[in-house]
């Protein structure tokens, strides 16, 4: 994105003797990667949507997939900035499990000693243990890193295996549930989503934002003479917006309580249940809430603060930017505390969703996190990635396995086609950039 | 033969018994110490020389400890060993399998006279087995099979526990749309539960009362993976799901996890493995159905009786309760001791509880007052 922005001057001057097409997508500044995924993804969508007799687009699979997804999502944000810096974190997965175990511990077994089972404030201090043991986890590999010179390759390996064992010492092995009931809404579920006229408030608000961004963006430009886009091409943008965010509301309120939870409720607030079954929306789900959010955050560090600008001109050229002045080693321990953070909402959010913490939690997560940003267009080669690319290769990458099940593909070949379609995409990703140059 | 053995245990204890007195204070005590240290030493040699071992060794090569269940094995194995007056020494090979030929190899060189042996894999341990029993060292196949017909085999009737599975929950519901959530693929116990599943419910599938309407391998048993693949399945059937064959606890907490979020936790029954305490908490709030337990301790306490009636020179075949086994992959048939695992419900709860296990306010957390005749 940020390439993106300096290409934009001069690729205006061209726009006539090309197609509506190309001139729409240099007016709009969007990047095509970015579009080439979306149209991927939604190719994928179709044709698993064909399979599944028309299973896979229903809102209630739509909302299971963002509900999934949105795990790997929260970690994949933050292992752009990884390995933009020409880093790795193989770490991430036994982290996950690390942290996910001591959150459980925190909540299910200490905890109601102190202050009593299902207290109000459970949540609260179980997540900060978490945010607390996850930065921890994270500054002390960046350190190592960072000070010590150790590659980040190494020393997240050794975290690989030292987390794993670790969340087995925890607990011996133990599973640990179930989790807090407040806690537990971090999960989803038809409690844990923000119900039908939440979601479109905040969808009606998402809106407005992404209305005002555009023309804040717009006077920015005019006030330090930076070519405009044309008010057409403004226009669309804020239609395309708002039109995914309200379709991804609708989605999302279209999906009814299981009619078993909805007669339950009603009965206990004493609603009359109508003909045909009370249809109460779940409206979004606060994983993936806390996903968007993240994103949003992190989309706004890498572009918008310094410190996202030393990242990327570290990824670039790690001499140069240590030259220019920039203190490169408490950067990458700040990336690698930033990561361990996301790694713990992450936790929280696996662990809510299965209302258990195991050992086994947070398994082969770190390939699916860095698969996510890869296919996501962040190169491992450093300087070069997006958020809001990573997320979306992490929707790719989850809605391949959910929709495999649910045609009837078992493990093994799921295993096959999505590694495949990673070293696929890649390749697909090095064309690109090569045509590019 | 049993006399000398004797003195010879007992030569070892003494020496042991040395060692682990506080250290001493003044020098002649030093002296006195080390005399009567050099004099056991002495003394053991000799009898070890002239009964070729100073006590029976039993080495024990462990795959890895990163399940909790292997150390509540181990504390077992190690108590019976011990009272025997025999020496326990052991090797975790870290889930590699060749690592576990090297442990193998030097347990042997350690002086042990019976091997216990959880194997990793069990084709790539073969040569270190054929090895062993080669020098005339007993083997026992612990937990998982070593399909060797001079090797020992020891283990829950896994195919037995498939069949529990299912007959617990066919008994809550013999008609309707089953899921089944199996094992890993990689883990050859995974197809014998589910075999031991079919055998039960083939009869009623037959007959179209049963429609198995998704099954799926769990990658890694993780109950996340099975969690997603049971949403799927719900959606996919539109919940219309009767039941839940899941193949062990870690699984069936992540496929009542998916009914939880659809409100069918508690009317689907489930079944599950391994007596997790929190799979038992699970039975006693009604979600789940049954857990077949396979009480540990008693494998452990098996193997190490088994190992020390093999290191006195027992017959394979006359071990207490052998039975011939020939259910592996490649039908060679072997002695065997198959224990029974105990099918855990809402009823018998009780067992657990007594045995040690769990303690009640674990099993009982949450429950509503007299829901579960455990729990009061």
């Amino acid at each position: 994105m940020v390439d993106q922005l300096a290409g934009a001057a001069p690729v205006r001057q061209q726009q006539n003797t090309q197609g509506p097409f190309r001139r729409f997508i240099n007016a709009t500044e969007l990047d095509t990667r970015l579009l080439g995924m979306v149209g991927a993804l939604i190719l994928i969508w179709l044709v698993f949507n064909f399979f599944s007799q028309g299973l896979f687009l229903t809102p209630r699979n739509l909302w299971n997939l963002s509900v999934q997804t949105s795990g790997v999502a929260v970690m994949a944000t933050g292992m752009v900035l990884v390995i933009v810096t020409r880093n790795i974190d193989l770490s991430v997965g036994s982290a996950l499990g690390f942290v996910g175990m001591v959150m459980g511990m925190t909540q299910a077994e200490i905890l109601p000693k102190v202050i009593g089972f299902d207290n109000n404030a459970t949540w609260i201090i179980t997540l900060c243990v978490g945010l607390v043991v996850g930065g921890g986890i994270g500054a002390l590999q960046g350190i190592i890193i960072a000070f010590l010179k150790v590659p980040a390759f190494i020393v997240t390996l050794g975290g690989f295996l030292v987390w794993r064992g670790a969340a087995w010492w925890v607990a011996m092995g133990r599973t640990i549930a179930p989790m807090d009931s407040t806690f537990q809404l971090i999960g989803g579920g038809p409690a844990g989503s923000i119900g039908f006229w939440p979601s479109w408030i905040l969808g009606v608000i998402a809106c407005a934002g992404i209305v005002l961004s555009i023309y804040f963006g717009r006077r920015q430009r005019r006030r330090f003479n930076f070519p405009l886009r044309p008010m057409w091409a403004e226009t669309s943008l804020a239609v395309i917006g708002c039109g995914v965010t309200l379709g991804a509301v609708a989605v999302a309120n279209a999906y009814p309580w299981p009619a078993r939870i909805a007669q339950r409720y009603a009965e206990a607030n004493g609603i009359p249940v109508p003909e045909g079954g009370l249809f109460i929306p779940h409206g979004i789900a606060i994983p993936v809430l806390i996903a968007v959010g993240v994103g949003i955050l992190m989309s706004f560090i890498a572009m918008r603060t310094r410190f996202g600008r030393y990242v990327f001109a570290m990824g670039g050229n790690p001499e140069a930017a240590e030259l220019a002045g920039i203190n490169t080693r408490w950067v990458t321990v700040k990336i690698f505390m930033l990561m361990g953070a996301l790694v713990a909402i992450s936790a929280a959010i696996s662990t809510a969703r299965l209302n258990a913490a195991t050992n086994a939690l947070g398994t082969l997560d770190e390939l699916y996190v860095i698969a996510a940003a890869v296919i996501g267009g962040t190169s491992l080669s450093g300087g070069v990635g997006t958020i809001a690319g990573a997320m979306l290769g992490a929707l790719v990458m989850q809605s391949l396995q959910s929709g495999m099940v649910l045609i009837g593909i078992d493990s093994p070949l799921q295993s096959i086609v999505v590694g495949i379609v990673l070293v696929f995409a890649v390749w697909l990703d090095t064309l690109y950039r090569r045509r590019a140059k | 033969m049993k006399e000398l053995l004797g003195v010879g245990i007992r030569e070892g204890m003494l020496a042991f018994g040395m060692a682990a007195e506080p250290p001493p204070t003044g020098g002649i005590d030093m002296k006195k110490i080390a005399a009567v240290l050099l004099c056991t030493t002495v003394l053991a040699g000799v009898a070890g020389f002239a009964i070729a071992q100073d006590g029976v060794v039993v080495g024990v090569s462990w795959n890895n400890f990163q399940e909790e269940r292997w150390k509540t094995d181990e504390a077992a194995m190690k108590a019976v060993i011990e009272a025997a007056g025999a020496k326990y020494i052991s090797a975790d090979a870290q889930s590699s399998a060749s690592k576990q030929l090297t442990d193998i190899e030097s347990l042997v060189t350690q002086g042990a006279d019976v091997l216990i042996v959880l194997a990793q894999d069990s084709a790539a341990v073969e040569p270190a087995v054929t090895a062993a029993v080669g020098e005339g060292i007993p083997v026992i196949g612990y937990d998982r099979l070593i399909e060797n017909p001079e090797a020992f085999y020891l283990t829950f009737d896994n195919k037995e526990v498939g069949r529990m599975q299912a007959q617990g929950v066919f008994a809550v519901q013999p008609k309707g749309n089953y899921v089944f959530i199996k094992g890993n693929s990689a883990d050859p116990n995974a197809d014998f539960l589910f075999e031991g599943q079919m055998e039960v419910l083939k009869a009623a599938i037959d007959a179209g009362d049963i429609k198995n309407v998704g099954e799926a391998y769990t990658d890694n048993w993780n109950p996340e993976v099975a969690q997603a693949n049971m949403e799927q399945f719900l959606t996919a059937n539109n919940n219309k799901v009767d039941a839940v064959v899941a193949s062990n606890d870690g699984t069936a907490g992540g496929a009542i996890a998916a009914l939880t979020a659809q409100g069918l936790a508690g009317s689907v029954p489930v079944s599950g493995q391994d007596g997790d305490h929190a799979a038992l908490n699970r039975i006693a709030l009604g979600t789940q159905t049954v857990s077949v337990w396979k009480d540990s301790r008693e494998l452990g306490k098996a193997a190490a009786s088994i190992a020390i009636e093999l290191a006195k020179g027992t017959a394979l075949d006359k071990v207490t309760g052998a039975t011939k086994f020939s259910d592996g992959p490649k039908g060679v048939e072997m002695n065997a001791v198959l224990l029974a695992p105990i099918p855990i419900t809402k009823d018998n709860l009780n067992l657990v509880i007594d045995a040690g296990w769990v303690a009640k306010d674990v099993v009982c957390q949450g429950v509503a007052a007299g829901s579960v005749a455990v729990c009061g």
